[in-house]
């Protein structure tokens, strides 16, 4: 096994514990030995030597910690969040069952982790694992709901990483809609180190939502690799409530002619807060469609990174393609660096970009204003509007009023800069 | 409640200067409106008839150097435009701004519950409110679809007027401010925003259509006209100074007005 030196002690510490208290077959141990082989040759992704993945996120608040693992029973499905009308899946996956087989097969496939430290030390921690799988040419809808809810470890004094994981597996003709949640107590700075791989069959339609609801004070790294073949459709809608530093790293490879993904997003960060959303987009194959929408909301000195990535490959002609980032800034302070890129090397495509940040218009809050609303009333109802555009693309309505309020309660008005 | 009198107007503006930025635009306004009648101020492109009524309205981009507007006995200069709306102060945009993601009917009511609540009364009822809304669109035969959609979203220039009647109409204001309201509106469009105001018009209440046409004063007739000229009022007269507007241009006026 690995004996080679480290600089991550605590993490090879916890990594060996976990394999001994939680042994399981084989390939299991081995892909988690991988997982730390890598992450301790390559350690925390940093923005040195023009690496562009990170070249607006510092990492080392997460670095320099030394995170243990907290060792608490996996099965926390239950958590503050309300159920939606959704049934839990358990994060305690069995690797042994009926299911193992198709874990084995598709673990760790989507979600290299080759030149991704953080993707590596997940895969290191291997051990929470919800499951979501329909079987082949089951077409009848599954609704289902994901919750890694963190909870206090138990020692106060010490500051815990937990790396969840997440494989969704939707069959051929599969109709399945789930609900990822990330939530944990309010104060510590804990750490969550989280991968999903999903991957979408032929013919089969998958809508995923992803809500972190964390800590203001934690740090969150969520990594989302998702595969899908001919003709499938995958709509995705990502909202993030402000941590103390949330990275949402997510990948979708559309790889079979008449794919189509809906890549959707609302995050809000308030003071002392950073967020980096990277999407990226692989037109693989022609007749593809992508949408990419991401919003942000940006109050007191936070900042927002966006990197948006579409790439058309040579042969992926007739590929329809648009992505755009806008961002609201509710303060002078409050910073966004916004990239939405194309790479297009077929020459019959359709493809857009676009971003924005600006702070709300001057003659739209007189408009309101003029009408007897004050300012605050007029602000509130501003920011919840540009909201709504990305909540309103949540089918399942006990959901979509959630995020409604969710966002409406945390989103505060201090005082609001007037642009002209 | 009203702090008027019979003998008081509703809407008196004395001296009024204000320009943008460093250019001067209004150059000494003087105007007294009484409940009941409606004013037009015409004049021609540039001349402050347009400041004038966002000016009364409180749009932040002006500011005010000299002069005073009293409203139902108060500074209305002094208060906050939502004050102003509250109080009964409407101003229908020339320009109406979209506003993607705000149901029309979560704007009227915040509008209608704000000024209420200025009041003293209480919010609006949800029930209360739709047949509110619902009584008014029929009264400005405005399409009940365009009230299920956001503020003026992809709405069309027409769309947009008809849209500020609406809201108008379930504001109830005493002092209506038209900002250029016919401009951009078809004949049928025209006639429709125009018998919109003529159903709100009554005893208590009064309009100010800005203009820079006399067809809108086809349909509404006006009690006083005046005609604005490099930020002041030249020439007030009835109805027929529209006519002769219309006929003579503006030239005539500033003939006249270098003249005096």
């Amino acid at each position: 096994m690995t004996q080679a030196p480290t600089r991550h002690e605590r993490y090879f510490a916890d990594h060996q514990a976990l394999a001994a208290a939680s042994p399981g077959p084989a390939w299991l141990d081995t892909l988690r030995a991988a997982g730390w082989e890598r992450f301790n040759a390559i350690g925390f992704p940093t923005a040195r030597r023009g690496n562009e993945r990170w070249k607006y996120t510092a990492v080392a608040p997460i670095a320099r910690v030394n995170f243990a693992y907290p060792f608490l029973p996996p099965d926390n499905v239950g958590g503050p969040e309300p159920d939606f009308g959704f049934a839990a899946v358990s994060a305690a996956a069995d690797f042994d069952g009926e299911t193992g087989d198709a874990i084995r097969q598709h673990l760790g496939r989507l979600a290299s982790f080759e030149d991704d430290g953080f993707a590596a030390l997940n895969t290191a921690f291997l051990r929470d694992v919800a499951v979501v799988r329909v079987p082949d040419g089951s077409g009848a809808p599954v609704a289902v709901r994901v919750n890694h809810a963190a909870t206090d470890g138990p020692d106060v004094e010490q500051r815990y990483a937990r790396h969840p994981r997440t494989l969704i597996l939707a069959g051929r003709n599969a109709n399945l809609t789930v609900i990822e949640t990330y939530t944990g107590p309010p104060g510590p700075r804990y750490f969550t180190n989280a991968v999903t791989e999903i991957v979408v069959s032929e013919g089969a339609q998958v809508d995923h939502y992803r809500l972190l609801n964390e800590s203001p004070a934690a740090y969150h790294v969520g990594v989302t690799r998702v595969h899908q073949a001919r003709d499938s459709s995958f709509s995705s809608a990502s909202f993030a409530l402000g941590t103390a530093l949330a990275r949402n790293d997510f990948a979708v490879t559309l790889d079979g002619p008449g794919a189509y993904c809906s890549l959707n997003g609302l995050y809000y960060t308030g003071q002392g807060q950073h967020i980096d959303n990277l999407i990226s987009i692989d037109h693989a194959q022609p007749h593809c469609t992508s949408r990419l929408n991401y919003k942000g909301i940006l109050d007191g000195n936070s900042r927002a990174v966006f990197g948006g990535e579409v790439l058309v490959r040579r042969n992926a002609q007739k590929s329809d393609a648009q992505q755009t980032d806008k961002n609201l800034l509710l303060s002078e302070d409050a910073e966004v660096d916004s990239k939405p890129s194309l790479l297009i090397y077929a020459d019959d495509v359709q493809c857009s970009h676009g971003a924005t940040a600006g702070q709300i218009d001057a003659q739209t809050l007189f408009y309101l204003r003029s009408r007897g609303l004050d300012l605050a009333a007029a602000s509130r109802m501003l920011i919840s509007a540009f909201a709504r555009e990305i909540v309103n693309t949540v089918k399942p309505q006990p959901l979509r009023d959630y995020l409604d309020s969710l966002f409406d309660r945390n989103i505060a008005v201090k005082t609001l800069p007037v642009g002209r | 409640m009203t702090k008027m009198t019979n003998n008081n107007p509703l809407l008196s503006v004395r001296g009024l200067h204000a320009s943008a930025g460093d250019l001067e635009i209004l150059n000494g306004v003087d105007l007294e409106v009484n409940a009941g009648e409606v004013h037009a101020i015409m004049g021609p492109n540039g001349s402050g008839k347009s400041t004038l009524a966002n000016v009364l309205a409180g749009r932040p981009d002006y500011t005010v150097t000299a002069g005073q507007a009293i409203y139902d006995g108060e500074d209305l200069l002094a208060l906050e435009p939502e004050i102003r709306a509250r109080m009964g102060v409407f101003l229908a945009f020339q320009y109406p701004v979209e506003l993607p993601g705000v149901r029309a009917w979560q704007f009227l009511k915040a509008g209608v519950d704000a000024r209420r609540q200025h009041h003293g009364e209480e919010e609006l009822s949800a029930r209360d409110f739709d047949r509110l809304l619902r009584e008014k669109v029929q009264m400005v035969e405005i399409d009940p679809e365009l009230v299920r959609r956001a503020v003026n979203e992809g709405f069309s220039g027409g769309e947009k007027k008809r849209n500020e009647i609406l809201q108008m109409a379930v504001l109830e204001p005493r002092l209506a401010l038209l900002d250029e309201t016919d401009s951009g509106l078809d004949i049928d469009a025209l006639r429709i925003v125009s018998d919109g105001v003529n159903k709100l018009r009554s005893q208590d209440n009064a309009t100010v259509l800005v203009t820079h046409y006399q067809r809108m004063l086809n349909y509404i007739r006006p009690d006083k006209v005046h005609v604005l000229l490099d930020g002041r009022i030249v020439r007030s007269g009835g109805p027929e100074l529209a006519l002769e507007l219309e006929e003579k241009g503006y030239d005539w006026i500033r003939e006249a007005a270098s003249y005096e």
